[in-house]
């Protein structure tokens, strides 16, 4: 983004790099549009369904139907809500959705804002995503969004302990903190991903690193409110926690934001553990697919494995949601980073960071 | 010209919002303001380029220090009109105590100059050689190392002891344990009776 | 001994791994979802849909104000009037349903002695309106018309069970 400055000057430098941003944008809006799809699609496949197919061919169009009637329908803001909190909830779900993926590296070179400490700007945008729930929540005025908006917050609060412990575990084994130089030390071939390998530890890095990636994949569960772990919004027991008194566009940006923190996830998981936009093998037939379309099908099959999650296990009780979290997440993943940090003190590899 | 306008930006924002953490008239809204405070400190330390400490202090305070803030606040049922019962009453001595501090803050603020050789005498200036994350470091697990892990082990007594304090055994408090749920067999849980007529289990 | 094994396949996710492997079996079997306002699907002989009052051949009205579905209707929906015609016979002057307290349990069909009455095979009658839910005997006539052909048909299939 800087580079467009000094290339075009002050003016057309940060027009292109607006245009850049926006393009970004639409372009995951759009892909966001055909995940919910698939969501739905895989749901209804193992439910025994063929899910939307309706809106244009197989229901190509359902999200885009879903979105105007969205978009048309009336903002209704109960009485006694606290009317600018209100609005300004869903707003901040779908803003901090949204800049975490600047950092996001999505082939070589393309990536808004190549920030060098990367991991922990996305851990720190995706702890502020819990302010749109809670105060969401609060500012509804009624029981149900309260209650919800309490236990997303508890629940958000304690598995970001985890997931922040298996991104110390990483960064402490990468040695360093910028995404893009996190990808490129992971070239070559799937065994040079970190989910088998680092460049200090080859070999027995893995008896960490996967279970790391499964405490990894179902903190992020828990943190997108995703089933099993979709307490704040249980709808059997809270209506739809969070969400109740919103209608309309709001609604519609809760929506979103939540999805594109899904979506967020699954990209993480991709840069951190399945080597970003890198081939499996760095051969013929598969380098000819372009680094980008890796990346996307990388976090289409972590999406996927997101829906099956949803549509297989049954929701948790809150509090063996927390005696997860607590009690074996956190003594795991603490350990972990323990472990690996005494490694890279005993090959007194970490030298630079 | 632009780091300007943003420290500018950043900085009216932080007071700004400090003022309307005492201001607010509602509590929840004084958390939210504060959150705000501490996220255009965060955007200051960007511009000093510190971004490490930005990000820790996001992710530190208005990650999860805040989040308990409002936490606690939102379920306070606070009376207002008992709160402010006492204003009128209190204002004088209030008001000299706020005079005092204004005063103190205005003399640290103006009658203070820079010496020329301030710089050079900083205890730990940045290494140009080093990303600030890696010169942090260096200067706490290398130099401060031994008052670094004391200040961690005060904090983890004050943990312990809170936890002491509170913690209370309750007796005949029936608990899962998930293991033995799990494991439990048929041979355990279900018992065939052979019932005569007419006689029950007894 | 067993704790540990427990906790090993926990942590190994094999719960997951069999439910997953159940849900992709599920996920390439063949759906059978009825494509609803293109397909339909089999509707019985004894299906209790919207009420119609049905004609004889020759086009006179089956109903002799008997007043037998008023009596047995459970939800109090039918209200009748009935005076005698200029040819003697007894007609019905006023024959409503109101659709929205009716509980389409049917026995205005089983106690009707002349089979005027009946519930069709009908199930697509939403409106929009409260009021278009209030049936006249007018309407009501309409619906025989209509669907005389499925209502006897049915008739037809479910007599040998009567």
């Amino acid at each position: 983004m800087y580079d467009f400055v000094t290339q075009f000057g002050p003016l057309w430098g940060a027009l292109a790099s607006v245009g850049q941003i926006l393009g970004f944008i639409v372009v995951l809006l759009l892909s966001l549009a055909y995940l919910l799809l698939m969501d739905r699609k895989v749901w209804a496949a193992v439910q025994l369904r063929k899910g939307p197919n309706t809106v244009g061919a197989f229901g190509l169009l359902q999200s885009f139907a879903d979105f105007i009637k969205f978009v048309v329908k009336e903002i209704v803001v109960p009485a006694g809500a606290d009317r600018p909190l209100f609005l300004l909830a869903p707003l901040l779900t779908f803003i901090f959705a949204f800049i975490t993926w600047a950092v996001i590296p999505v082939a070589p070179g393309w990536v808004i804002s190549d920030l060098n400490v990367g991991i922990l700007y996305i851990f720190a945008i995706s702890s502020l995503g819990v302010y749109g729930i809670i105060i969401g929540g609060w500012a509804s005025n009624s029981k149900y969004p309260f209650l919800g908006s309490l236990r997303s917050a508890a629940q958000m609060v304690s598995y970001e302990v985890s997931i922040g412990f298996v991104l110390v575990t990483i960064l402490v084994m990468a040695g360093t903190m910028n995404l893009t130089t996190l990808v490129d030390a992971q070239a070559g071939g799937f065994w040079n991903w970190h989910v088998l390998s680092f460049d200090m530890l080859p070999w027995p890095a893995f008896l960490i690193t996967i279970p790391m990636f499964v405490i990894f994949f179902i903190s992020a569960l828990a943190e997108t409110n995703r089933p099993p772990f979709d307490l704040p919004e249980a709808e059997s027991e809270l209506v739809a926690g969070y969400q109740v008194e919103y209608s309309s566009t709001p609604y519609l940006l809760f929506m979103i934001g939540e999805y594109l923190n899904i979506v967020l996830m699954c990209a993480l998981m991709t840069v951190l553990f399945f080597g970003g936009w890198h081939a499996p093998f760095d051969i013929a037939p598969f380098t000819w697919i372009p680094p980008v379309f890796w990346f996307a099908i990388k976090v289409v099959f972590f999406f996927f494995m997101f829906a099956m999650v949803k549509a297989l296990v049954p929701r948790y009780r809150y509090d063996q949601l927390m005696r997860l979290g607590w009690k074996i997440f956190l003594p795991t993943s603490l350990a972990a980073v323990f472990v690996m940090a005494g490694i890279v003190v005993y090959t007194n590899a970490g030298q630079a960071i | 010209m632009l780091e300007a306008a943003a420290f500018y930006i950043t900085a009216a924002v932080a007071v700004l919002s400090a003022l309307m953490v005492v201001f607010a008239r509602n509590p929840v809204r004084a958390v939210l303001f504060l959150i705000l405070a501490f996220f255009a400190a965060a955007g200051l330390f960007v511009l000093q380029g510190a971004e490490f400490l930005a990000m820790i202090l996001v992710i530190v305070y208005v990650g999860a220090v805040a989040v308990l803030f409002l936490f606690v606040v939102m379920m306070l049922d606070i009376d207002f009109a008992v709160l402010k019962a006492g204003v009128t009453a209190n204002a004088p001595i209030g008001g000299l105590v706020a005079l005092v501090l204004a005063a103190m803050l205005a003399l640290t603020g103006f009658a203070w100059i820079e010496s020329e050789t301030a710089a050079a005498n900083l205890q730990s200036p940045t290494p140009a050689d080093m990303t600030n994350v890696a010169a942090l470091g260096d200067i706490i697990y290398e130099r401060y190392v031994l008052f670094f892990q004391l200040a961690g082990l005060v904090l983890l007594v004050a943990m312990i002891g809170a936890i002491v304090l509170t913690l209370r055994h309750r007796e005949g408090v029936k608990r899962q344990d998930m293991h033995r749920q799990v494991n439990r067999t048929r041979e355990e849980a279900v018992e065939v009776v052979d019932v005569k007529s007419g006689e029950g289990i007894g | 001994m067993n704790r540990i094994a427990q906790t090993l396949r926990g942590a190994a996710l094999l719960d997951f791994w069999g439910a997953f492997a159940l849900g992709m079996r599920y996920f390439f079997k063949k759906k059978p979802t009825i494509n609803y306002p293109f397909e339909k699907g089999r509707l019985s002989p004894r299906f209790r849909g919207q009420h119609a009052l049905r004609r004889y051949a020759n086009g006179e009205e089956r109903c002799i104000a008997c007043k037998l579905c008023e009596a047995v209707c459970p939800a109090q929906a039918i209200t009748i009037e009935a005076e005698p015609r200029e040819d003697g016979s007894r007609r019905t002057t006023r024959y409503d349903i109101d659709m929205v307290k009716c509980i389409y349990c049917g026995f205005c069909a089983e106690a009707c002695p002349v089979d005027a009455i009946v519930e069709g095979p009908n199930f697509e009658f939403a409106v929009e309106t409260r009021e278009e839910l209030y049936y006249d005997k007018e309407k009501l006539l309409d619906n025989g018309d209509r669907w005389e052909r499925e209502i006897a048909r049915n008739l037809e299939l479910d007599a040998r069970y009567r």
